[in-house]
């Protein structure tokens, strides 16, 4: 069980930072789409020179997740995949379109009038892939989907279909929002306008990704009693919920006094703390009330070996992050760097 | 169609668009590396310009591959969890290798593509560097899967249940050693002949340019060094082959009785029903060599096997005559670009990028690499058929129970339909915009 637990808690952490990272990604085209007025222009090119350099390196954490629970819970990413193959292969054709569109955006090569197209492709593929992503979590979730002898027999639609899972999908375009909207407020030092904008953005996101919270939680009193009941008194409850709710407070006190770096952080925390508390809330369950985690297929010499190789290989890739985020994320590197011209 | 041959065609269509990506992502860093270090060394700008235009050409494919790769990953889940259900654990240690290649190649690539002027230009080309040995080093570990998929090995099966995994079987597959060498050098062969092709375009265009003379003559370079490599490492794999999976090389060749002697069949349809070749011209006594090294060996044919173990004949014979002809009308053609730069060197011979026909070879040949990927990855793949996992476990109990798979196949298949179609614009563009106006 000890390899068991120590996969789930790295997989745990390869999500938090896919979420603070690639999903984040999604959140700025997600601004995109909604960037409007005299700004628009200017919000637009900050929110593509923001994620040009490190979106595709952001979006890695996802293979990573993806591999290793294919690795270490066989059994269970068949049950997932089986189960939830619809709203997982809408949150691929969204990845897909994505990327795709906001490269071919970002190298032109192509008249303006076809950039703007893809422009919005990538900013509608942003809003819909956060939503599918939350799904198949709400799925993962719902308790509804039902295993005979290794079996999915519950059909293709339970769980994903529930208002609770449409409700951790929205839940998750809202966090994505968040935290995009703080980060861009706190790279923009240097305009002060658009940092306004976004901070105001980042504030009206915070208030709305509270409500969505509270939505989900009485959702699922409804769709999920068992996460309903872990939610309210799980061991770890109580802990993941002060924690979460002191960093929101935090962050919405840091954009009202204008401690950008202070949000960054601490609004990182609240939506770690919102994915921890989806784990612990799970209890022993890979799937809810479907795939227990001794049941999930853990081969624990396949996965010690696999960690450890991961493990030493953080040596280079841990070093690479960080340069990279270095280089385009610090202060001084926020002042001019012309987009790739066309 | 019925769902398993959806799900069939949605793989053989996301792998053979992905495939497309997964070499330019091998193979462009080390030609946009080489361009950047031969600025670096000459102070030449046209080194410099080709080296952006290279990294930009590299930044959409690698987007694009990013992108279609992530859909494979998931994929896999999607059409075949029996197959990961049970393989899961055993391809995990590749798989999670690879997932970090693919985290140091995006990063460097990050790096390199946005990072001149902000780092010291001695780490900017190392970051270029980084970017070519991790594309590499991604490709080889994915081919381990693939390998351990043909020569599985490193667990037992006890009552059905996978049990006893080697978490580095797949890394210790017989196949991986030649199937890795045969993939990377065919990435860099196929991708040397199209920027040849493209630039042998620009050239016929503006012979005068530096920076198309540049980028032919690297391009020739590399397609020289790699292509007759790749020609002895198809030897080694088709011996390999003939030695463990007798059935897919049996089937490549149209060889139904076992034979001492073999010969080869150019050409020609395979009939299972009768068991014969038509219309094939046979070469005598080539494959025993060939799959042997003895024109007396013994070649083991289809007879070995009841017929509901063959794979597809037809398909599988076609597609290794289209390699095997691409493969050797390649290296005709570097051989005679070979001859053409050594001669360059008396006064008076053209060098190659003024070659002009053989610019206009170069322009024929340019996907004749390409073409010989699909179709080699068409013989490894639908040769193993009816097997995912050869000798245990079959495609059709692997596939997924979800009904209706045409919806998705023809959803992902029209999606990479367009992203190909806008990727070349966008390739066709940047060709484009490095030309004079009234000469594109």
């Amino acid at each position: 069980m000890t390899a068991a637990l120590v996969l789930r808690a790295v997989i745990g952490a390869a999500l938090v930072a896919y979420v603070l990272s690639g999903v984040a990604d999604f959140g700025a085209g997600v601004w995109d789409l909604l960037a409007r007025g005299r700004l628009a222009e200017r919000q637009r090119a900050a929110i593509a020179h923001a994620i040009a350099p490190i979106w595709e390196a952001n979006h890695i954490w996802l293979i990573l997740v993806v591999v290793l629970a294919f690795t270490g819970f066989p059994v269970a990413f068949a049950v997932v995949a089986t189960a939830l193959h619809i709203p997982i292969a809408m949150a691929l054709v969204g990845v897909v379109l994505r990327g795709a569109a906001f490269t071919f955006r970002a190298y032109g090569l192509q008249r303006s009038d076809l950039r703007a197209r893809w422009g919005w492709v990538f900013a509608w593929s942003s809003v819909v892939t956060p939503i599918c992503l939350g799904l198949v979590v709400g799925g993962m979730s719902s308790d509804a989907i039902e295993v005979e002898g290794g079996r999915v027999v519950s059909g293709y639609l339970a769980g994903w279909t529930s208002p609770f899972a449409w409700g951790v999908g929205a839940l998750t375009l809202a966090c994505a929002a968040l935290l995009a909207a703080v980060y861009l407020a706190a790279d923009l030092d240097d305009d002060a306008e658009l940092q306004a904008a976004f901070r105001r953005r980042a504030m009206i996101c915070e208030v709305i990704t509270g409500a969505c919270a509270l939505v989900v939680a009485l959702l699922a009193a409804r769709d999920s009693p068992r996460l309903w009941d872990a939610l309210l008194a799980g061991p770890w409850a109580l802990g993941v919920h002060v924690a979460a709710f002191a960093a929101a407070t935090t962050t919405l006190w840091a954009l009202l006094t204008r401690r950008f770096a202070l949000a960054r952080v601490t609004v990182g925390l609240q939506v770690a703390a919102v994915v921890v508390g989806w784990g612990v809330a799970s209890g022993d369950d890979l799937v809810l009330g479907a795939v227990p985690l001794y049941a999930a297929g853990v081969v624990p010499h396949v996965v010690e070996p696999v960690l450890w190789t991961l493990a030493a290989s953080g040596v280079v890739l841990v070093p690479a992050l960080f340069w990279l985020l270095r280089v385009f994320k610090s202060r001084r590197a926020s002042t001019d760097e012309p987009a790739p011209e066309a | 169609m019925d769902d398993l041959l959806a799900a069939r065609s949605q793989m053989a269509i996301s792998l053979g668009f992905h495939i497309l990506f997964a070499i330019a992502g091998m193979a462009m860093p080390v030609l946009m590396a080489l361009a950047q270090w031969r600025h670096l060394a000459t102070g030449d700008a046209a080194w410099r310009d080709l080296a952006r235009r290279w990294a930009k050409g590299t930044a959409i494919l690698f987007a694009v591959g990013a992108v279609s790769g992530t859909v494979l990953s998931f994929e896999l889940g999607l059409l075949w969890p029996e197959f990961m259900r049970h393989a899961g654990p055993i391809i995990g240690m590749p798989f999670s290798l690879e997932g970090v290649a693919f985290f140091l190649e995006a990063i460097f690539l990050g790096l390199f593509l946005y990072g001149e002027g902000r780092i010291s230009p001695r780490a900017h080309l190392l970051c270029g560097v980084a970017v070519a040995v991790s594309g590499t080093a991604s490709a080889v570990f994915v081919t381990a899967v693939n390998a351990w998929m043909n020569e599985p090995s490193g667990f037992a099966v006890v009552d059905g249940v996978v049990t006893d995994i080697d978490p580095w079987a797949t890394l210790r597959s017989g196949a991986f050693a030649t199937q890795a060498t045969h993939v990377v050098l065919g990435a860099y062969a196929a991708v040397a002949f199209v920027a040849m092709g493209i630039h042998a375009v620009a050239l016929r265009r503006v012979p005068d340019d530096r920076m198309h003379r540049h980028a032919f003559t690297l391009a020739l370079g590399m397609a020289l060094v790699t292509t007759p490599l790749q020609i002895l490492s198809g030897d080694l794999s088709a011996k390999h082959i003939a030695e463990h999976q007798p059935l897919k090389l049996a089937a490549a060749e149209g060889l139904f009785a076992t034979t001492r002697g073999a010969p080869i069949a150019l050409g020609g349809w395979p009939d299972a029903e009768s068991r014969t070749m038509t219309g094939a011209i046979e070469v005598p006594l080539v494959l025993s060599v060939l799959a042997t090294g003895d024109p007396d060996g013994e070649v083991v044919g289809l007879d070995s096997a009841p017929p509901e173990m063959w794979p597809p004949l037809g398909v599988v014979h076609l597609a290794f005559d289209v390699m095997v002809g691409c493969g050797s009308a390649m290296l005709a053609f570097v051989l005679w670009g070979a001859v053409v730069w050594f001669r360059s060197r008396v006064p008076g011979r053209p060098a190659p990028w003024a070659h002009r026909r053989l610019l206009f070879a170069a322009m024929l040949a340019s996907p004749l690499g390409v073409i010989a990927i699909e179709a080699g990855w068409t013989v490894t793949e639908v040769g193993r058929q009816p097997w995912v996992v050869h000798g245990f476990l079959r495609t059709a109990d692997a596939v997924t129970p979800m009904p209706n798979v045409v919806f998705t196949l023809v959803g992902f298949t029209s999606l990479f339909a367009v992203l190909g179609v806008v990727v070349v614009m966008l390739l066709r563009n940047l060709v484009r915009s490095s030309l004079p106006r009234g000469r594109r």
